[in-house]
């Protein structure tokens, strides 16, 4: 499988450069790569031809989110969130880590990760009522 | 007029698994949707480190049962992939006929339910019946009715005799005559497209932009189709996606009605153009590396990404279920629409809430 190398401050214009050139985004894979290391892989679709896209992130360092962009982005952003505790900066729906976690759950756990990192604080999601 | 908040779900009685919607409402106009999920989370993905891959092909037939072999046939082509194995062409044209059989049923089951939501109790009791055929089929030539079990790395555990094949054409020969004998009740009744046609319209733009997935994508015009991709034994096969325009959900309907009889034409092919010889090779060593494997499921594509260390256990696997894809389209589609219209809406996207949460 081959893969692009991406940084989050070149993320949102390569990404701007692929919707314009008919890309659709398919999804994105997180994967834990070490103690206070991730990866997160975009996987984008253009006539049956997959592109993806791949970037070293820290833990606990906020990303921008896609979802502005491609709006279906928001979900499995919402996700990676619950399992992996990776924030999204302008998620255009946000639950702040109760995609599947209840308000009472600890959710400032890393269910996803070996090494989990802890939430500074409780963040405050708009998603769920 | 004030708005209100409507809570839908996560208990309905049009849906056949749990999903919450809050829909914000002016009058009976839907104003907004956000979905809500976390009813049916398993964590599937997470067992990947804990159980061996081939013990992972059990797990994965259980993100969905209605295409549970669709999901064990992909994670097995990521793995063969992974660990250069060649499956012969017999066990390839195998998976497919099985496939098939699981997006019949799949349809059926969806067709049932669809005319259910709307109040078409007798069609939802006809399609049920013709659905048991399949079923039929399943449990004779894989002993169980719903989780076939028949993938394993290198091919398939089972093989169809000639005489199995026969009856197996004769069932779908039936099937395919009740089908027609229901056409006309269900695409052309006037209750059925008062209830469906420009409902809920998705335009070809909005329905790539939005990354729809399937039936719901190609009821807007889109002619693509995981199988154009020619795994297994679709290069031999004569196919092209089944194309509706209407974008609505009534053009989402007659995408599954007609793929269904597509369906029983691809297995008759594959039956048809089988050749002899083995069903599966037998795979030594551990998979290395990472792989991307899609197929389509009845619901449209679905994606495996596998990462694999050379051990028993795998590093990641991730699962990317097409409800998975159709929920940003159904959020976008329910705006603008009656509160009534939004339960026929929901299930216009067939969704799968077992496989969106796995």
């Amino acid at each position: 499988m081959e893969t692009l190398d991406i940084t989050k401050e070149t993320l949102i214009a390569e990404c701007r450069r692929l919707k314009s050139d008919g890309y659709r985004f398919v999804t994105i894979t997180c994967l834990e790569t070490g103690e206070t290391t991730l990866e997160l892989i975009y996987h984008f679709d253009r006539d049956l031809e997959l592109v993806h896209y791949r970037m070293q992130v820290l833990k606990n360092d906020p990303m921008p989110s896609l979802s502005p962009l491609f709006f279906a982005a928001f979900l499995v952003e919402n996700e990676i969130y619950d399992q992996f505790g990776v924030k999204f900066t302008d998620l255009v729906l946000d639950f702040g880590g109760t995609l599947y976690l209840d308000d009472d759950d600890d959710i400032t756990a890393t269910p996803f990760c070996k090494f989990g990192v802890k939430q500074a604080e409780k963040p405050s999601g708009q998603g769920r009522e | 007029m004030s708005k209100t908040i409507v809570p839908f779900g996560p208990q309905h009685p049009v849906l056949p698994e749990p999903i919450h919607l809050s829909l914000t409402v002016e009058d009976e106009i839907v104003k907004e949707a956000v979905p809500a999920f976390g009813y049916v989370h398993r964590g599937l993905e997470k067992l990947a480190e804990k159980r061996d891959f081939h013990q992972m092909i059990q797990v994965v037939e259980r993100v969905c049962g209605i295409c549970s072999m669709i999901h064990a046939m992909c994670y097995c082509q990521g793995l063969e992939t992974l660990m250069n194995v060649d499956v012969p062409r017999r066990g390839q044209f195998l998976r497919v006929i099985w496939s098939e059989l699981h997006r019949i049923h799949s349809h059926l089951l969806w067709l049932g339910l669809y005319a259910d939501a709307f109040g078409f109790e007798s069609v939802f009791m006809q399609f049920w019946k013709i659905r048991e055929r399949i079923m039929d089929i399943n449990e004779a030539t894989a002993g169980n009715r719903v989780i076939v079990s028949v993938n394993q790395v290198g091919g398939v555990r089972r093989d169809l005799s000639p005489s199995k094949c026969e009856w197996i054409l004769a069932e779908l020969a039936h099937v395919e005559q009740e089908m027609k004998d229901l056409e006309s009740t269900m695409l052309n009744n006037y209750t059925v497209k008062k209830r469906t046609v420009g409902k809920g319209v998705l335009t070809q733009e909005a329905a790539y932009e939005l990354g729809a997935a399937g039936p719901t994508l190609r009821a807007s015009g889109i002619a693509q189709d995981m199988r154009q991709l020619a795994y297994e034994a679709f290069d031999e096969l004569d196919f092209a996606p089944v194309v509706e325009t209407g974008g609505d959900a009534y053009a989402r309907g007659v995408v599954r009605f007609r793929e269904t009889f597509q369906s029983i034409d691809l297995v008759r092919q594959a039956i048809a153009r089988m050749p002899q010889g083995d069903t599966f090779v037998k795979v030594k060593g551990k998979p290395e590396g990472e792989v991307v494997q899609r197929v389509e499921q009845p619901r449209g594509e679905c994606l495996y990404y596998i990462k694999a260390n050379k051990t028993k256990f795998l590093d990641r696997l991730r699962i990317r279920t097409p409800t998975f894809a159709n929920i940003p389209p159904l959020a976008a589609m329910l705006p603008g629409m009656e509160l009534a219209d939004v339960p026929v809406l929901i299930l216009s996207i067939d969704p799968c809430i077992s496989c969106t949460e796995r």
